[in-house]
């Protein structure tokens, strides 16, 4: 712990330092809108650090296709940080698509009107995603390949720290909300979403590389995965949940006829809870980051003031942000928790039997 | 790339990858865990019964124990208490026997002596008679060779013939 904290003031200061001189020289100021949505939003490169004015940044894969020039795949580095433009496109720095890939004239400008291509980067927040699910899959054959060698005998070494989580799921999340005939059929999707949400959001929380990225905090993986639990939702339900969302049970008739208010109300809540699910997690995790970032900007701010003011501040900002560090420690878990628990009652109640 | 604005690209990879993955796990990693945990949990709960079972075996088995210990002691206070009873019967039975054939053996040795005794007196008497006939004869002759005397005496027993 002691080390950890060590590393994480090492860190705090030296990213002072390091960007501080970037920006003094760089811009006329310190933006902190700019510098945090930097650090959520999804890019094309994988940003590690600025020394002077010098980008260190992992190049990442930029996969275009349009209907003019066909399929294009070259490195992120061959924009070069966004300055440049290569095979006619280039990242729009303003206007209506920034940060987008657009076509490009010959003078390195955004032609205006233009038919965006087809877009499938593997972008930073893909390429974290990678990494946690090859993770994911390393860690869970390993432990796999332990309950098939030594059948019958106590867990060692990761299977016995995981083993609690996979009972916690069972035993706390699957089995009271789907009941205890039904559950297993989902528990393979529960626990793939629980762990895939756990292991991005705490990977979210270490600051370096492959750690650092907001995967969970980008509504597209939580929406992919909110519309995961609801077509499977939709695919397990019975006759009895149907009916209970057109012709509720217990509910007078003038709510029914003949202005149907209690089935419409019924049928946008099946839409409403997965998109509640996605953007919960979405902006939990996202509002983390925030947070987390907006007490490194101060230091910046302050320190734009004066350098004594900047490393004055630095040391209340570390000492939140390790507050809130293990704060979003809890929200990882927590959130993990909350999703893979909703989606296990949503499951419970295609499949409810009739009382 | 917008901040709320979910991206098409990172949708179709995170489908694709996601999905590869979570087929992978759910047919290599989920099952095999899931199945392991339960059959231990079953093995457990096996063992755990087993040992109640053995428990109570053992316990049922005691109580045997005790019960086959507890009826053999009354039996050998019983057989105990039996042997007893015979053994002094037989010795009661050897005394009264010894009593017995004592008395028998007196008795024989009383009649005996009894016979003898009457042997012995008959035999006396017997001697007697020979001598008093004896006696008899030498008085007789010599009373007889008197006439006087002869005389008197024929009186006498005519007297006491009349008498009888």
């Amino acid at each position: 712990m002691k080390k950890l904290l060590t590393v994480l003031l090492i860190f705090s200061f030296s990213a002072f330092s390091l960007v501080a001189q970037d920006h003094a020289e760089e811009e006329s100021g310190f933006n902190p809108g700019v510098f945090m949505l930097e650090h959520v939003m999804d890019s094309y490169e994988w940003h590690i650090l600025t020394v002077g004015e010098k980008h260190i940044s992992v190049p990442l894969p930029i996969i275009l296709f349009s209907k003019e020039s066909g399929l294009n795949v070259f490195m992120s580095s061959k924009f070069h940080h966004g300055h440049s433009s290569y095979k006619g496109y280039m990242i729009a720095n303003e206007g209506d698509n920034e940060g987008k890939i657009v076509p490009a004239d010959e003078h390195g400008h955004e032609v205006v009107g233009a038919e965006l291509p087809l877009d499938f980067s593997i972008t930073k927040t893909v390429t974290a995603m990678f990494v946690s699910l090859g993770l994911l899959l390393w860690i869970f054959l390993a432990v796999a390949r332990k309950y098939n060698r030594n059948p019958n005998t106590a867990p060692k070494g990761l299977q016995s720290a995981l083993e609690p989580i996979i009972i916690f799921v069972r035993d706390d999340i699957a089995i009271p909300s789907i009941g205890k005939k039904r559950y297993e059929k989902f528990m393979p999707f529960l626990l793939s979403v629980f762990f895939f949400i756990l292991l991005n959001n705490l990977m979210g929380i270490i600051p370096i590389p492959p750690g650092g990225a907001n995967v969970t905090g980008n509504i597209a993986i939580t929406a992919v995965l909110a519309i995961a639990t609801f077509l499977i939702t939709t695919f397990s339900t019975n006759k009895h949940y149907w009916k209970h969302i057109f012709n509720a049970p217990g509910v007078p008739w003038w709510l029914k006829f003949p202005i149907p208010l209690m089935p419409f109300i019924e049928l946008l809540g099946v839409f409403t809870k997965p998109l509640v699910l996605s953007i919960r997690l979405f902006a939990n995790m996202l509002a983390g980051h925030f947070i987390v970032l907006s007490f490194i900007a101060l230091i910046f701010i302050f320190g734009q003031i004066h350098w004594i003011a900047g490393y004055g501040v630095s040391v209340i900002s570390v000492l939140f942000y390790i507050f809130m560090t293990m704060l979003e420690l809890l929200v990882a878990f927590i959130q993990a928790y909350v999703f893979t628990l909703l989606s296990a009652l949503y499951f419970g109640m295609a499949k409810e039997e009739g009382h | 790339m917008g901040l709320i604005s979910p991206a098409y690209g990172t949708i179709f990879w995170m489908v694709l990858s996601f999905g590869l993955v979570f087929f992978i796990l759910a047919k290599f990693a989920w099952g095999p865990i899931l199945k392991g945990l339960k059959g231990r949990e079953e093995s457990i709960e096996e063992a755990l019964q087993a040992a109640e079972n053995a428990r109570k075996e053992m316990a049922a088995l005691k109580a045997d124990h005790e019960k086959i210990m507890t009826e053999a002691r009354a039996e050998r206070d019983v057989l105990m208490v039996e042997a007893r009873k015979m053994r002094d019967e037989m010795l009661e039975a050897a005394r009264s026997e010894a009593v017995k054939e004592g008395e028998k053996m007196l008795e024989n040795a009383r009649k005996l002596i009894e016979s003898e005794k009457v042997s012995a007196i008959g035999e006396i008497k017997e001697q007697i008679s020979v001598l008093s006939v004896q006696v008899a004869e030498k008085i007789l002759r010599k009373e007889l060779s008197d006439n006087t005397k002869r005389d008197a005496l024929m009186n006498d027993m005519l007297k006491d013939l009349k008498l009888n």
